[in-house]
């Protein structure tokens, strides 16, 4: 048996936190750079603001609607995350969590009335953190994330925790739900599910599996048996390893300038290198790319990437700076106005797993070039206080984010602590 | 935040429940220890001669990890409870608000520290300030506590 535990419009529910007058109205919060919606409260939904809705174009119609809107802020969401899954982990020996607002717990053993427990955990999550949480609970975790939709809009009452194995009307609510929406099924697979006639949930549980399997492989052949009821995915206690790292972001304005532009692939290449040492990984590949908006219409518009090989792999800052910068020298073209650049890391191994060259002296990066980036991650652990920096970073800040409307508090910092009042 | 200005203003040597504990209160640069051997209290056992961790102050501000929070004070309303103006309280949202407890409140949407009394005629909300009058609970009002104050940190 697993429960799926999901915060409620998680990213508004942070915002209320600590501004309880935002209770009931609607809240959007905005993309890096104060792009795109990326979050909307219920009220913000039931106001008909799209996801993805580009801000500067339906800001206007929306405020005079009493919509309050905000920057992301990632360090509250991340503090409050923490919060959420510390209090569910005090309920079950097993948690797998899934996303920043969502977890699997496993019930394996559990003994007692389990909606009594769902009820707990919903009451201390929000008692304790003030995240509205609602939970699923199903033999299947493809099934426990139908039980969660179901519980959230509503099916259950007003306490939002539903468990499939007591649900009076199973094959009804997932005949009921569209096959597109299905944990792991998307809109691509999901069209071409329906072009074969099988349109919800339902249809693709009674689906012959080894017809999905020769089709789709083994991935949608397992969704369909959980569909069923029969549990195929299991807990991962451990997350699967990285395959990539990618640090890209959106420039506080539009950038046009040579200097600005390789100062931000710089800072991307430096703390891709560093989230590359944490986890222990060499990069074999790496890859720089640069674009300009695709909301800008009127502008002339480009989009270029450049790949090189890194031999051997590597875990040296300096190095992917250099390649990321030579990647950049090959693809950018002065006249255009970019919005977003991107570093990628691919072809990842295990550091000690490091292949030699034939013609080269030793394998890897070399125990000085290890010290030195020892040395600068730990100089850099705190990213408030950066306090090493390659050069050519220091050219330019033009690319910093934007973000006006980011709320004040911050229960992770001890300079931006809610206030509360006395008076 | 200061430990040493906490440890010599709030906490000067009496340790967890009461009892007394000698502190190290000006210490060097390391880290704060506590002594495990009480003083004044008969004979000092030979077998206290070691040290145990350092002293930190989670373990004595914070009882629940995830639902605690630091929150900075704006305001003199509770300077009658010893709370002013930039002190900082240590708010546990898992401790239950009894009659007594000094709580944060959701007042017209806003997070406001007052002393909750809990009587046979209803439920207030009190400052400890007289320039601020009480706040009553009639029948139909909800109360919201966001937490309970479990400590407060002043630093000098």
């Amino acid at each position: 048996m697993f429960a799926l535990v999901d915060c409620n419009n998680f990213y508004a529910s942070c915002e209320r936190v600590f501004a309880p007058a935002l209770e009931g109205r609607p809240i959007v919060v905005l993309s890096n750079n104060d792009g795109c919606v990326i979050a909307r409260s219920q009220e913000a939904k039931a106001l008909g603001v799209a996801m993805g809705a580009p801000w500067f174009k339906v800001a206007a119609r929306f405020r005079s609607r009493g919509v309050a809107v905000f920057s992301s802020h990632y360090a509250l969401y991340g503090d409050l995350s923490r919060r959420v899954m510390q209090v569910l982990a005090g309920f079950v020996p097993e948690m797998e969590v899934y996303s920043i607002d969502e977890c699997f717990l496993s019930l394996e053993g559990m003994r007692g009335d389990r909606l009594a427990l769902g009820r707990e955990m919903v009451r201390r999550v929000k008692q304790w953190t003030g995240i509205p949480v609602s939970v699923g609970m199903a033999p299947t975790k493809t099934l426990a994330k139908v039980a969660n939709r179901l519980a959230k809009k509503g099916a259950a009452g007003a306490v939002p925790v539903l468990d499939w194995a007591q649900w009076p009307a199973p094959e009804a609510a997932l005949a009921a739900l569209p096959v597109e929406k299905v944990w792991g099924v998307g809109t691509r697979w999901g069209a071409r599910l329906r072009a074969m006639g099988i349109v919800h949930a339902r249809a693709l549980a009674e689906a012959d599996p080894a017809r999905l399997r020769a089709v789709f492989g083994v991935v949608l052949e397992r969704t369909a048996r959980e569909l069923s009821g029969v549990s195929c995915l299991p807990m991962e206690m451990a997350p699967p390893p990285r395959r990539q790292i990618l640090v890209s972001r959106s420039f506080g304005r539009r950038l046009t300038r040579r200097e600005d532009v390789e100062a931000a692939v710089t800072a991307f290449a430096a703390r891709a290198g560093e989230k590359l040492r944490a986890r222990r990984l060499r990069a074999g590949a790496l890859s720089v790319f640069v674009h300009t908006s695709p909301f800008d219409g009127s502008g002339p518009a480009y989009a270029n990437g450049a790949t090189l090989a890194l031999e051997p792999a590597t875990g040296d800052s300096g190095r992917l700076v250099r390649g990321a910068l030579r990647g950049l020298e090959r693809i950018f073209r002065p006249g255009f106005a970019y919005q977003r650049a991107g570093v990628l890391l691919a072809d990842l191994a295990p550091a000690h797993a490091v292949q030699g060259l034939l013609f080269a002296e030793a394998p890897g990066d070399s125990a000085r070039t290890d010290r030195l980036m020892k040395c600068l991650d730990a100089l850099n652990r705190s990213p408030m206080h950066r306090r090493l920096r390659y050069g050519s970073e220091m050219q330019s800040d033009a690319w910093r984010m934007r973000q006006h409307h980011r709320s004040a508090a911050s229960p992770a910092s001890w300079r931006d602590l809610p206030r509360v009042c006395a008076r | 935040m200061n430990m040493r200005s906490v440890l010599s203003a709030d906490y000067p040597s009496a340790g967890l429940n009461g009892r007394i504990r000698p502190v190290v209160l000006n210490p060097p640069p390391g880290p704060l220890r506590r002594y495990l051997c009480r003083v004044a209290a008969g004979f000092p056992s030979p077998a206290d001669d070691h040290l145990e961790g350092p002293l930190d102050l989670n373990e004595h501000l914070v009882a629940h990890p995830a639902a605690t929070f630091v929150v900075t004070v704006e305001g003199d309303s509770m300077a009658g409870a010893g709370i002013r103006d930039g002190d900082l309280l240590v708010v546990d949202r898992a401790r239950e608000a009894r009659d007594g407890s000094i709580v944060v409140a959701v007042v017209d949407g806003e997070l406001t520290v007052k002393r909750l009394r809990k009587g046979r005629k209803g439920v207030r909300l009190e400052a400890e300030n007289p320039a601020y009058p009480a706040i009553v609970f009639h029948e139909g009002k909800e109360l919201v506590v966001w937490g309970v104050v479990a400590h407060a940190i002043r630093s000098y």
